[in-house]
């Protein structure tokens, strides 16, 4: 790895320096071009050497993100990124691993693997571009799209309850759920700083427009017309506010959020729900903010970090375990390992 | 051959054997496994040459007194060269019906059959299938054995009144009581199990206690009973000298993993998810965690391969372990392990199958999955192992060419020689050579570009791991330009890299030993081909044929992609090509393709390694 004095002696690096040789080949209007982009743009803040940088992906159009990083990669197989990822991170935990994924390769054929990731929390990164349809195999429905969806194997709409991805990955265990969307570059910016920033394993959902198979899914929640209402941007110590200016609120009547109106009966921002991020019960209850309504009531989509949690990484335990038990018994020799305690000798 | 030599204590006759099977045979919870081992390590101190092989059911406590909960040990041993657990037993312990209901089959006509009364009542011999009122004890069943019946758990219950132990505890130690009377039937002394009880038992002096006396019981009783009028002597092996120890299958393999990433630098890396019979290297991979290893318990078969690339990756030693099905489920990675051409290990334990089939029999039958399990054109590099010692050199040997050539590398082993044992003289540390990797660490290309691959004589591509200065680059699955690794989807680069993968695969020949007789002639009228665990079998078979006079010979083959280069030119030089194999004819078709010789199979799929004279009479029969 490349040493401190040399790192601070280096120019600082720019966007175009964590860009590869390779021709970018997502589709005209791909969400995932902005999110290489805001990438590109947050890695240089980060200070880490390109060299002790690795993506890894699995399969689908997310995962060429990898070939257009330059960095080291590896585009692997479909659902296994989170796999490869683990050994790569237990066998040299100074790197600094990102992952990359769709839906598809993430919740479903990578569904084992996302949630035992979730709970062993590598230090890593994991963001999963989640535009809620299978792009590459050219349209069928994935696991987070919605109930009813037409698509190219539900022509009479889908007949699946999809998936909630805040909520799998905090039952699963997860030190840092987040989720952002291709159309807010600034808001992603700062959520894969956090990521960045959290030791454990990071879960970025982010929400990705696909325009060739399902186009503006998420507009709801980027543009100007709804996305007021329609989603709320959550900030540690913050109040719940959303609505057009600022004028609706959410606060807690015991587990139960309930939306108030800031214009009416003398509601105040001061009575309203204060985000805490590390609070786990507080954030099933905004990750639950998705589909189901709470009594009957649609609550606005969150963006931001729902949920972190300092814990012990897999790679620190490890490490304090060997480091443990070489305290106590010392690395044997390879001829003791060979000779083991029971011998004799012919002679 | 045996010969009487003195007639010690009271009116018994010692007798001097060259070698004794004995098969220890009970309901899996007598502790027959146990016992045998006991057995196996007294005689292996005693300087014997030895081969055990375990025998137990896939259930982990089947119905009590069931055929399908017996669990046996057998154990060879001698003062000649062992190779093999023996055909049949001069000596059954039977400690209920069902052991005798499944295992008089293979005891010698004239052999010692030992049996517990207290497993022969009504109860026990209606839950082995015997019909109402038949009572192998008392039908003539045992005729023309030599039989000693005696109520182990009566005798146990008496030694132990007063104990203050349980019912429970005190019936177990009854196998104590059987251990102790063969060792006073061979000659041997109880002071190894005594030190292992005392061990095993630190913290629980009572059961310790319990467990010595109910030993020493039996001792006496073989003592000073006068049922007994036979004791055998087996004198120690003439083996070569040096210094010893008993070793498994599994753990050979394991201790040689740890060994080849001392030997290489590398750490190691073992990604496995727990499947019978290979968990037991997962489980003693992981008390090294103190020699540079890490261990992975993955959440599957698939998360498990797909860790150790990751980690090879990284630049370490990945490594994983399984068994036919959940070789199935790391299929797909290993592909991608192929064309991304890293090192990786994966060790195959094979057992009968397919799907769950025999857990815990033995099997050769992987050997075509290997050679052709994957999706497109994967040729890769396979070896196996031929006895529980030569899995050490096996795993050695596959992350040598893993590591030189850049290949995953299959490495197979069967259940037989995993669970089964022998002593092993040991290498130290000095004499094994050690292993050449070479990181990329400077760019290989036009204006300070590395391409990862670009190809060097034995058309291996560089390794260079994450964390290199200036050497960035991406890999992945999709086919890759020749030398730059890009992307390609061009025609004529992909069969050309289709064609340098494989030849590359091909071009390790250059490195390994040639083939040649390890028993017998380079020529003669019939070789004995074989690979894996068949050898010991086989070597026996053969030598013995020898001293009658026969020219057969046997080649066992330790590669088997790619062959030894001289292996088709070494076999046109019999007029018989046999190969036995547990399976219907895999390395057979092999055999017969590449070199359109006219090899003969014998094929054995029971979940039971061949038998000497299965062998023999096969040779024979061609040879007529």
């Amino acid at each position: 790895m490349t040493n401190i004095a040399e790192q601070e002696a280096a120019p600082k690096l720019t966007a175009k320096d964590f860009a590869s040789n390779q021709e970018v080949k997502w589709c005209p209007g791909c969400g995932d071009y902005s999110i290489l982009k805001q990438v590109q743009t947050v890695f240089p803040d980060f200070g880490v050497p390109k060299e002790n940088i690795v993506f890894i992906s699995g399969i689908g159009c997310a995962a060429r993100f990898t070939y257009y990083m330059d960095t080291y990669g590896m585009h692997s197989i479909h659902g296994r990124a989170a796999a490869i990822a683990s050994g790569l991170k237990a066998l040299n935990p100074d790197l600094s691993v990102w992952m990359v994924s769709g839906d598809g390769d993430a919740f479903s054929i990578g569904g084992n693997h996302f949630i035992h990731l979730m709970r062993k929390n590598f230090d890593l990164n994991y963001l999963v571009f989640n535009n809620e349809i299978y792009g590459l195999t050219k349209g069928q429905y994935s696991p987070t799209s919605g109930k009813g969806k037409v698509a190219k194997s539900t022509p009479y709409g889908s007949v699946e309850e999809p998936f909630n991805p805040s909520e799998l990955a905090l039952g699963a265990k997860s030190s840092f759920v987040a989720r952002s969307l291709d159309r807010d570059p600034k808001h992603m910016q700062m959520v894969l700083k956090r990521a960045n920033d959290h030791k454990g394993t990071s879960f970025v959902e982010i929400y990705q427009n696909c325009p060739v198979f399902n186009d503006g899914t998420f507009f709801a929640y980027s543009e100007k017309e709804t996305k007021q209402e329609q989603s709320i941007y959550i900030e540690h110590g913050k109040p719940l506010i959303f609505g057009n200016g600022g004028n609706k609120g959410i606060k807690l009547d015991g587990t139960m959020p309930v939306i108030v109106n800031l214009n009416e009966n003398g509601n105040s921002a001061n009575d309203l729900w204060i985000h805490d991020e590390h609070d786990k019960t507080k954030a099933h209850i905004i990750a639950g903010f998705f589909d189901t309504p709470y009594n009957d009531v649609h609550f606005p989509r969150p963006f931001g970090v729902i949920y972190s949690e300092e814990r012990s990484t897999y790679e620190q335990s490890m490490k304090e375990q060997i480091e443990e038990l070489v305290a106590r018994k010392g690395r044997p020799s390879l001829d003791k390992i060979l000779s083991g305690d029971k011998t004799w000798t012919i002679l | 051959m045996e010969l009487i030599v003195e007639k010690p204590g009271h009116d018994t006759t010692l007798i001097e054997a060259d070698s004794i099977v004995i098969r220890f045979s009970g309901d899996s919870g007598d502790g027959m496994q146990l016992t045998g081992t006991q057995f196996t390590d007294t005689a292996a101190f005693l300087g014997n040459d030895l081969s055990t092989f375990p025998e137990f059911p896939a259930e982990i406590r089947a119905p009590i007194g069931t055929t399908a909960g017996v669990s046996g040990f057998q154990v060879h041993f001698g003062s000649k060269e062992i190779f093999t657990p023996g055909d049949e037993y001069d000596v059954l312990v039977a400690m209920n019906s069902a052991a005798l209901k499944v295992d008089l089959a293979r005891l010698k006509k004239g052999g010692i059959v030992i049996v517990n009364t207290a497993g022969f009542d009504k109860k026990n011999l209606g839950l082995a299938g015997y019909p109402d009122g038949a009572n192998p004890l008392e039908d003539g069943t045992l005729d023309n054995y030599t039989v000693h019946k005696i109520d182990v758990t009566k005798f146990t219950k008496e030694c132990l009144a007063g104990s203050g132990l349980g019912m429970k505890e005190i019936e177990r130690s009854k196998n104590m009581f059987v251990l102790g009377l063969l060792f006073w039937m061979f000659d041997e002394p109880m002071d190894y199990t005594i030190s292992f009880i005392n061990e095993k038992f630190a913290k629980k002096q009572d059961i310790a206690d319990a467990n010595i006396k109910t030993l020493k019981a039996g001792w006496n009783f073989g003592d000073h009973t006068e049922i007994f009028t036979t004791r055998f002597r087996v004198a120690p092996a003439q083996l070569p000298k040096g210094t010893y120890r008993n070793i498994s299958g599994n753990h050979a393999t394991a201790i040689g993993l740890v060994a080849a990433s001392e030997l290489s630098g590398l750490p190691l890396f073992l990604g496995s998810y727990p499947i019978t019979p290979a968990s037991d290297v997962l489980h003693e991979l992981s008390k090294y965690k103190t020699s540079n290893v890490k261990t992975l318990q993955a959440e599957d078969e698939i998360a498990a391969i797909c860790a150790a690339i990751g980690a090879s990756y990284a630049g370490g030693l990945g490594v994983t372990t399984t068994s036919g099905p959940g070789m199935s489920l790391k299929t797909e990675a290993l592909g991608l392990a192929t064309i991304l051409e890293i090192p990786l290990i994966v060790i195959n334990i094979q057992r009968g199958g397919p799907s769950t089939g025999l857990p815990t029999k033995t099997e050769q039958s992987d050997l075509l999955q290997a050679m052709y399990g994957r999706h497109g054109e994967g040729p890769l590099p396979i070896v196996a192992a031929s006895s529980p010692a030569d899995c050490f050199n096996t795993v050695l040997e596959a992350v040598r060419i893993a590591v030189e050539h850049m290949t995953p590398v299959i490495v197979l082993t069967d259940g037989y020689i995993a669970n089964g044992s022998e002593p092993w003289r040991f290498p130290t540390k000095d004499q094994l050579s050690p292993i050449n990797v070479t990181f990329a660490t400077e760019p290989n290309g036009p204006d300070g570009t590395y391409l990862p691959y670009k190809r060097d004589e034995k058309l291996s591509r560089p390794w260079a791991k994450p964390g290199t200065k200036g050497l960035m680059h991406r890999i992945g699955g999709l086919e890759k330009q020749q030398d730059t690794g890009n992307v390609s989807y061009d025609a004529k680069n992909h069969e050309a890299m289709t064609k340098l993968r494989a030849a590359k695969i091909e071009k390790i020949a250059d490195y390994i030993p040639l083939a040649k007789p390890d028993s017998g002639k380079e020529t003669g009228k019939l070789a004995v081909l074989g690979w894996g665990s068949t050898s010991g079998a086989i070597k026996t078979a053969v030598r013995e044929l020898m001293a009658e006079g026969y020219e057969v010979a046997h080649i066992h083959l330790h590669h088997l992609n790619p062959f030894p280069k001289n292996l088709g030119e070494l076999l046109s030089a019999y007029d018989n090509v046999l190969i036995p194999e547990m399976n219907c004819g895999q390395l057979l078709a092999l055999v017969r393709a590449k070199y359109l010789i006219p090899a003969i199979g014998l094929s054995k799929v029971q979940g039971l390694p061949f038998t000497t004279s299965e062998l023999k009479k096969k040779i024979l029969e061609i040879l007529k």
